[in-house]
């Protein structure tokens, strides 16, 4: 990545809690538009538009109504849900939704602020799998113990694999962006492997699917209220994440060094740090945040495991880093927002809306929220003439 | 062509970086245009480029209001610019340079190089510049790149040339020769904007003196006026030129370099043997025309480079530390004050608390002050940003402003301000007073002379201003293509340091 697509990227984190506010405004009203442009009832009302446009515009505003009343409705409280259990049952899927979108969102966005464009929070989570699958499948432990190993080697497997990245680049140059691209494939192809092979992790009873076993009870995530809905400790286990990331990198000496490498590297060379080998610590880390989320998957599915389990929550936290930029509670919220956007959207399908639009209003908000700073930097003034302004 | 700038205002936001600048300038005159940096002299140069668009105010030539949307329409109009940063393409010939931009064309559109040849030498003999047409503009010295830019302005039919900074490549001869070329234009009826903070050469080649300050005209003055009230009127206070220095006696060697050579990043010899001592309450400064190898001598020291496999060796108090890292040469004697502060001496996003922890982030032997058990003791570094910012007069809001909205001298004095509370024994500095407001170099130069005096440090200092070297330093040594011309005491004249620089020893 060139230092100017680092400066982007960079600028984009710093954006003001206005912009992202408004970002996000934006982003729902275009999600808005384009519910209405495809949705059926309003297409119906386009053969009389001249006619009766009321008509449409009746229709459309009942769709977006509908629409984002289902996202409510399935993200944060349900008032038409037949027990008390059944009403709040909608916040309790957001925040668990939410927590491996915070949890990788930490990892990537730290890894940004160290210049290092991460992008492979995909094969680092599937590598966690890997780790934590094996340890709550394959081993038996007390109860507590097991999970907490389990949790251990997930960040340990994703931390070595983000390594890999961070040391490539250190030794040879390589660059971030295409190495953990391919490490990606690398790692999910590694992981089904493993899944198909009897004896590495397939089920007993598997068949030709690739399929582990199901988690060991002892080694699961524990629900939070019990069996009244699936909501398990992951969401603290983030928001312990949230406070850790933010004791690193903003009271630390290490977190201070981190970021002082990704503003300059040239001035950390010159005050005595070793630039390289904290680019490989720094991928570690990263990638460290990212097996949490690995953990979280692996650990609170009683079914048996497959590849898919890793939900592209690498590719999903790559949006909450940018959105939550420097700081680690923006990162949280920006996590509830996404994972409320999971949880909101098989009730936005049931209202006849396709769900589609969310992952559109998603994007839409990143990119408006990194527009100035792209165009800016495409408009951007050759440097001498810009330089001299402050001269 | 008579050239008139009238209430010309430029504003970025809310900063007014022209306020109302009316400037007149005749044919065949030399006015300077004298100003800190951050007065507003490049704004202004570039509104009359048509770089940038005016929100008031308005141009004339020979009395007639013109409209610039472009460079095009400047030039079209007769106005020349040579910045200071060359514009030109190193593989290309003298000519094919010239040429660029408005080729000359045969028929079916091919290039008439000779038309373009014919010009260069034309304009090279009028005025005695002495280009040769077909050499490569790589292999050319700078002064000659210089002239070869003067030479496409006057190709394109200039009238009024603009001069941004042009001595700060120089040699002093080349100054000298470039002075006596803009003598010549004059004569000839070019008219000259000569943009520069250096005082004497205003003096010497300025009919007029337009001094700028914080975006206003504040007067005009003569090249009569001695240096310190050309110095005041910039500034708008007293300003005491002179650094007051004792005789005294220097004590052991603290640094010496011995026969070291180092490359640069194309793989260069830019140092080739160099050997040096630099003893402690001393002074000892690199003269030298920018590019003859200080800066990578200077990142040797620091250990950012290598030396060559093979070359000598750099001691500290007689004990080699080739094998030390940065860290260990920052923490056992050294304080560095790079050449460009913005890419090497500072973090422009990062607050003044953030910047003072730069190199003391580090919890060793000496006892860390600001980290305490990993996590960085903010009250302590308030406390002593506070402190820094106080004895070194750093003008900004408070220590939580970003590096980055200081001016260049303000910035200038935390990297000194850090550097110099560090414990060392060496304090390398690089092109202290680069870009640094004249009110804020007063103040830098004491700041070093008192490290002499009353910190026994053993001063190397790295400049390219022969005035700073010359006030400043017990014994220069001239650098030249890596090597040392010679060694000599600071009473040595001008004249002779200026052929030093240029290779000839002394």
């Amino acid at each position: 990545m060139s230092s100017k697509t680092q400066q982007v990227i960079v600028e984009i984190m710093a954006s003001s809690v206005t912009r992202v506010v408004l970002s996000i405004l934006l982003g729902f009203f275009f999600g808005g538009i384009f519910m209405v442009l495809f949705n059926e009832n309003v297409v119906a009302t386009y053969a009389n538009f001249f006619s009766a446009p009321g008509d449409t515009f009746a229709a459309a505003f009942q769709t977006i109504v509908d629409g984002y009343g289902a996202l409510l409705r399935g993200a944060i409280f349900n008032p038409g849900g037949k027990d008390v259990v059944a009403m709040f049952r909608p916040i309790t899927e957001t925040l668990r939704m939410s927590a491996p979108l915070i949890m990788a969102g930490l990892g990537l966005a730290l890894g940004f602020r160290v210049g290092l464009f991460n992008i492979g929070g995909t094969g680092q989570i599937v590598m966690g799998l890997v780790a934590s699958t094996w340890v709550s499948t394959r081993m038996e432990l007390p109860p507590i113990i097991h999970m907490l190993v389990a949790l251990v080697a997930a960040v340990v497997a994703s931390a070595l694999w983000g390594a890999i990245a961070g040391f490539l680049k250190a030794r040879t140059g390589a660059h971030e962006v295409i190495v953990t691209i391919m490490m990606n494939y690398i790692a999910i192809n590694f992981f089904t492997w493993m899944l198909r092979t009897d004896g590495l992790l397939h089920a007993a009873t598997g068949g030709g699917t690739p399929k582990s076993d199901p988690p060991a009870e002892s080694a699961m995530l524990p629900t939070i209220f019990g069996d009244l809905y699936k909501l398990h400790i992951g969401i603290f286990i983030a928001v312990f994440a949230a406070f850790a990331y933010w004791l690193l990198m903003e009271r630390s000496a290490i977190g201070y060094r981190f970021r002082m490498v990704g503003h300059n590297a040239n001035a950390a060379r010159a005050a005595g740090i070793k630039v390289e080998r904290t680019f490989i610590w720094a991928m570690a880390v990263s990638a460290a945040f990212v097996g949490l989320a690995a953990a979280n998957q692996g650990l609170s599915e009683p079914g048996g495991i497959t590849s898919s389990i890793h939900a592209d929550i690498g590719f999903d936290a790559i949006t909450v880093a940018l959105l939550g930029g420097n700081s680690a509670k923006r990162i949280v919220a920006a996590g509830l927002l996404f994972g409320a956007f999971k949880a909101g959207s098989p009730a936005m399908q049931v209202v006849g809306v396709s769900p589609e639009i969310l992952g559109v209003v998603q994007a839409l908000i990143v990119l408006f929220i990194a527009a100035p700073p792209l165009i800016k930097s495409m408009l951007r003034l050759p440097e001498s003439a810009e330089q001299k302004v402050n001269d | 062509m008579k050239l008139e700038i009238k209430g010309i205002t430029k504003r970025f936001g809310s900063l007014v970086a022209n306020d109302s600048i009316s400037l007149t300038v005749n044919a065949g005159e030399i006015v300077s245009l004298l100003g800190e940096n951050g007065a507003g002299k490049s704004t202004l140069m570039n509104v009359l480029y048509g770089l940038y668009q005016a929100e008031a105010g308005e141009i004339l030539i020979d009395d007639q209001p013109v409209k610039f949307k472009g460079p095009g329409d400047a030039m079209a109009a007769g106005i020349g610019m040579v910045h200071q940063h060359f514009m030109l393409i190193p593989v290309f010939t003298v000519a094919e340079n010239v040429a660029l931009g408005h080729e000359p064309t045969k028929f079916a559109g091919a290039m008439d190089l000779d038309k373009a040849r014919a010009r260069v030498r034309e304009i090279s003999d009028q005025f005695g510049f002495n280009v040769d047409p077909d050499a490569l503009v790589r292999d050319l010295p700078v002064g000659v790149q210089q002239r070869v830019e003067i030479i496409k302005a006057l190709s394109r039919n200039a009238k009024t040339l603009v001069l941004d900074e042009p001595t700060a490549v120089l040699t002093p001869q080349e100054t000298d020769e470039l002075m006596a070329i803009m003598r010549e234009l004059a004569k000839s009826g070019t008219s000259i904007i000569f943009i520069t903070h250096k005082l004497r050469e205003v003096q010497a080649v300025a009919d007029r003196i337009v001094v700028i300050r914080l975006g206003k005209v504040v007067g005009e003055a003569k090249p009569t006026d001695t240096a310190s009230e050309l110095a005041s009127m910039m500034v708008g206070r007293e300003v005491d030129l002179t650094v007051k220095r004792s005789k005294k006696q220097s004590g052991d060697v603290v640094l010496s370099l011995e026969n070291i050579s180092v490359l640069d990043d194309r793989g260069q010899l830019a140092v080739a043997g160099l050997s040096l001592e630099v003893r402690a309450g001393e002074v000892l400064a690199i003269a030298g025309v920018q590019g003859n190898g200080q800066t990578e001598l200077a990142e040797a020291i620091v250990g950012l480079r290598k030396l060559e496999r093979g070359s000598g060796s750099i001691k500290y108090r007689g004990l080699s530390i080739e094998g030390e890292s940065v860290r260990g040469r920052l923490e056992r004697f050294l304080s560095y004050v790079p050449e460009d502060r913005k890419k090497d001496g500072l973090v422009s996003e990062f607050s003044l608390e953030e910047n003072l922890l730069l190199n003391q982030s580090f919890e060793d032997d000496r006892g860390a002050p600001f980290v305490k058990r990993g996590l960085i003791d903010s009250a302590v570094l308030k406390a002593e940003t506070d402190k820094a910012i106080e004895s070194f007069d750093v003008r900004t809001q408070s220590s939580k402003t970003t590096a980055g909205k200081l001016s260049g001298g303000n910035q200038q004095k935390m990297v000194l301000a850090r550097e110099m509370t560090r414990p060392h024994e060496v304090l390398l500095v690089a092109q202290p007073t680069r870009g640094v407001d004249v009110g804020s170099i007063e103040f830098i130069h004491e700041q070093i002379m008192l490290e002499r005096d009353e910190q026994q440090t053993a001063v190397l200092l790295i400049s390219t201003e022969l005035d700073e070297v010359l006030s400043l330093a017990d014994r220069i040594a001239v650098m030249y293509r890596g090597r040392v011309v010679g060694v000599v005491s600071a009473d040595t004249s001008r004249e002779t340091l200026g052929k030093m620089m240029a290779g000839i020893a002394a």
